[in-house]
């Protein structure tokens, strides 16, 4: 059965910073820069949740996107939009508050809850208009 | 008149910063904030990808066969905006903010009197400030 991936797009805006805890002020300062600023920085995030599956018959739906949206808000956007990602994120305690980590943190919220007949394909997340990252969950 | 007008040219720079803020007005109840704020009220701050764009008109100069430079503009901004807002919380950080809501409307504000004085009087300065794809302003309003 033909085979199709359906992307949902959504954003919210967040403030966070790049420290890890277990080392000095300075060797903070020397690896992350500006990023480690330790009144935080903020993004305006966006983020491409991408689903496969093959179209339910009654519907012609992969997944229906305005579903998928409500899934996305309440597990994801929710709980991160105009919040600070090291302070805030139940998801994000004790991990660096890397896109990278952050992407893992929303592939397991997202998971359990795309309706059957789908799987999670690809977390796109956007940081800025030049940096992004993608997890296809390996 | 029309042949005034007809030298000038607008000329644009888009730059760009990432800051976190809060909307907050401390002569206000916290009841008070969260009412009229809603979540851009949130004590642990937010952030944007903020976008400038500076617009600066004036006539050609007949020598360069410039408005400005751009480059000399690009510096400008960067030395005396970007470097002093990028990666910073606008509340806590810089002190233009300390008694000062940073809303767009007010950073934009601040960042025109900055760069006013250090533009020449024969050129017009505009500003858009982007705090989300969404949601912009422009100051002075014409």
């Amino acid at each position: 059965m033909a085979l199709f991936y359906l992307t949902r797009k959504e954003h919210f805006n967040a403030a966070h910073k790049l420290y890890n805890p277990s080392w000095s002020r300075e060797k903070n300062d020397e690896v992350f820069g500006k990023c480690a600023n330790e009144n935080w920085h903020g993004h305006n995030f966006e983020l491409y949740v991408t689903v496969k599956g093959s179209p339910n018959p009654e519907t012609g739906f992969v997944v229906d996107a305005k579903q998928l949206s409500s899934i996305i808000k309440t597990f994801v956007v929710d709980q991160l939009d105009h919040r600070n990602l090291n302070l805030d994120v139940p998801f994000m305690k004790d991990k660096l508050c890397s896109i990278e980590n952050l992407v893992d943190g929303i592939w397991h919220q997202l998971a359990p809850h795309i309706p059957s007949g789908a799987t999670l394909h690809c977390i796109k997340l956007v940081e800025t208009p030049r940096i992004y990252v993608e997890y296809y969950g390996e | 008149m029309l042949n005034i007008m007809a030298n000038r040219v607008a000329v644009f720079r888009r730059e760009h910063f990432n800051a976190a803020h809060r909307l907050h007005n401390p002569s206000l109840s916290s009841e008070e904030n969260t009412r009229l704020f809603g979540k851009c009220n949130l004590p642990n701050y937010h952030g944007h990808n903020y976008e400038l764009i500076v617009k600066v008109t004036g006539e050609i100069d007949p020598k360069t066969g410039y408005v400005i430079d751009t480059k000399t503009l690009s510096d400008l901004v960067n030395e005396h905006i970007i470097s002093k807002f990028d990666h910073r919380n606008l509340n806590l950080d810089l002190p233009e903010f300390k008694e000062l809501n940073p809303t767009a409307e007010n950073i934009v504000m601040v960042i025109f009197n900055i760069l006013r004085p250090l533009l020449s009087e024969q050129l017009s300065l505009q500003l858009r400030l982007y705090e989300t794809p969404r949601n912009f302003v422009e100051y002075p309003a014409i």
